[in-house]
């Protein structure tokens, strides 16, 4: 099959990075899993705002403070129209997929669970969904269930009905960082639903590659990062239900997110910006408008369609060339995952991996990918990992597998 | 970019393949102690046994890369039999090589580095010193000297618990 859904080399040229030369090899990257590399648009965007609009949002009275706030909820409206929002008062800007789902933690949380009460996670959760609800055990006593692994790498839905029986909420990934499994996540919320609970879902890996319809997935709460679908670091999004934001109490506090202070009490404004404390990532947020037009404009189908294909090859190459030598952890269809794949290689540590396919200009991660649990579900310490996004091709893919050949040589 | 080769000396890769002293000590008496690499999920155990201030054995268990564990089998092989001061000495003048040098809060910071290279000049490393291309990978810094902070923390631990 062709993987030529998209004219790889031409999109190539829209990131400048990949004028960069490695070691005098020209760059391989496949880790965009971790985060993506950036288009001159969006580069353009951010630089151009710098230059001509800068001044601080909700403010000012003068003309570019006016064009600045314009320019930033014009990007909080591409934003809601890119993920089927019903609303930009639903579009909350955070740091990152970290901090939003902090934010619903410390917030909804903190309001909302107690001795008694259950949160359910699963094994394939990053530790950004598992770290901010341990902490707030530790401060509130509830208890976390688990949902685990099935041996091909699936969630193990089996004793879903009872594990979730009586939980508040359901924390969930869309899509594996790790192994790349796209999770059943409309049978989740359903089922969440059913129970009376809630449902957040880590959606990071998930935006970036896939037509993301909040409404059709049926969560309560999702949370993704700019950084990893072509935009700047330093903006993510949590979006979450109109009516449950609204309940809410603040998370930071500070300018910009009150209606009215006084020496004995305040009161919050309006959402979003109920939870947009102090001057937020103006350049960031304009930024990450230019990156949802950019991947608009290739559009998610193809995008998608891209990857699919681009991931099956990936997993055919190294599978025919090292069989039994190679250990991929995820699913073997391609149709029903994204494109992080995950391996062990003859024993040799990831880290001895990546080093040497760095000397080739490939660019793969090695490590538990911030996934301690299910590292200790998969019995490994660490994977290599190489991901992959629109501006990757098959002879990304091929020197890869090549470059695989030479920590061969050396550690065996 | 510095080569591989920079990197894995043919005595590293040799450790690595065969690692010395590898296994696991009863405890007590020996002493467990366990060191983490959060960046990586390297993990290094070190059972140490201390009679009369002399490391009279010391396995090696855990799991990592090649540096990690060529270093913590170089590093077996180097303390065993040796006194508490002269492994002290060692994690020292290894960490030295490593380009870390202790932080002193006594307003001598500056002369840390000319100190420890002073001190280091009466320890001999031997095949360690083929470590000391690592310095040229950063990334890699933290991989080398994991098993070193480990056994200093044991050898630490040891001594607070004998004072007790």
């Amino acid at each position: 099959m062709a993987v030529a859904e998209l004219e790889v080399a031409r999109l190539k040229k829209d990131f400048p990075i990949f004028d960069t030369e490695i070691n005098g090899k020209r760059l391989v990257y496949l880790d965009s899993a971790s985060s993506s590399q950036k288009p001159r648009a969006v580069l353009d965007a951010m630089e151009h705002y710098y230059e001509t609009t800068h001044a601080n949002v909700h403010r000012g009275q003068y003309e570019i403070a006016v064009q600045a706030t314009e320019l930033f909820e014009e990007a909080r409206g591409k934003v809601q129209q890119f993920i089927g929002a019903g609303s930009t008062r639903e579009i909350v800007f955070a740091k990152n997929v970290t901090e939003a789902i902090n934010l619903v933690a410390h917030t909804w949380g903190r309001a909302n669970l107690g001795a008694g009460d259950a949160v359910l996670l699963t094994h394939m959760e990053h530790h950004a969904n598992i770290v901010p609800w341990l902490i707030l055990q530790e401060q509130l006593g509830f208890e976390i269930r688990w949902l685990p692994l099935t041996p091909d790498y699936q969630l193990d839905l089996t004793d879903l009905d009872r594990l979730i029986d009586g939980v508040k909420l359901v924390g969930v990934t869309a899509m594996s960082n790790v192994l790349g499994t796209l999770t059943p996540v409309r049978r989740i919320t359903d089922a969440a639903h059913a129970a009376g609970a809630l449902c957040l879902v880590d959606a990071a890996q998930y935006v970036p590659h896939l037509v993301t319809d909040v409404g059709g997935l049926g969560a309560d709460f999702l949370g993704f990062t700019g950084h990893k679908m072509l935009g700047p670091t330093g903006i993510g999004v949590l979006w979450g239900r109109e009516e449950l934001l609204d309940a809410m109490p603040p998370f930071l506090g500070g300018g910009e997110m009150i209606r009215d202070v006084r020496v004995d009490g305040f009161e919050p404004t309006d959402l979003p910006w109920k939870f947009e404390a102090g001057t937020p990532p103006i350049a960031e947020a304009i930024g990450l408008g230019a990156a949802v037009d950019y991947l608009t404009g290739v559009g998610m189908q193809a995008i998608r369609q891209h990857e699919i294909a681009l991931t099956q090859y990936a997993l055919d190459a190294l599978t025919a060339r090292y069989g039994d030598d190679i250990t991929i952890y995820g699913p073997t269809d391609a149709e029903f995952r994204g494109g992080v794949i995950s391996f062990s290689f003859r024993g040799i540590h990831p880290h001895d991996l990546s080093q040497v396919l760095d000397q080739s200009g490939v660019c793969v991660r090695a490590g538990h990918h911030c996934a301690k649990p299910l590292m200790r579900c998969l019995q490994v310490g660490a994977t290599a990992r190489a991901s992959l996004y629109l501006y990757n091709d098959e002879a990304d893919v091929d020197a890869l597998v090549d470059a695989l050949a030479n920590a061969e040589s050396l550690f065996l | 970019m510095p080569g591989l080769e920079d990197l894995y000396r043919e005595i590293i890769l040799d450790h690595y393949r065969n690692p010395r002293n590898r296994g696991e000590l009863p405890t007590p008496p020996a002493h467990r102690v366990e060191g983490f690499n959060p960046l990586c999920g390297d993990e290094i155990v070190v059972y140490l046994t201390v009679d009369d201030g002399v490391v009279t054995d010391l396995k090696i268990g855990g799991q990592g890369c090649s540096i990690s564990q060529s270093s913590a089998s170089m590093m077996s092989a180097a303390v065993k039999g040796k006194t508490v001061e002269e492994a002290r000495a060692l994690i020292r003048a290894f960490k030295g090589m490593m380009s870390i040098h202790e932080q002193r809060l006594d307003g001598e910071a500056e002369a840390t580095a000319e100190a420890d290279a002073a001190a280091n000049a009466e320890v001999k490393l031997g095949d360690l010193e083929a470590l000391q291309g690592v310095v040229k990978f950063p990334v890699r810094i933290k991989c080398a000297t994991l098993s070193w902070n480990t056994l200093g923390q044991g050898l630490d631990e040891v001594a607070a618990t004998a004072s007790r």
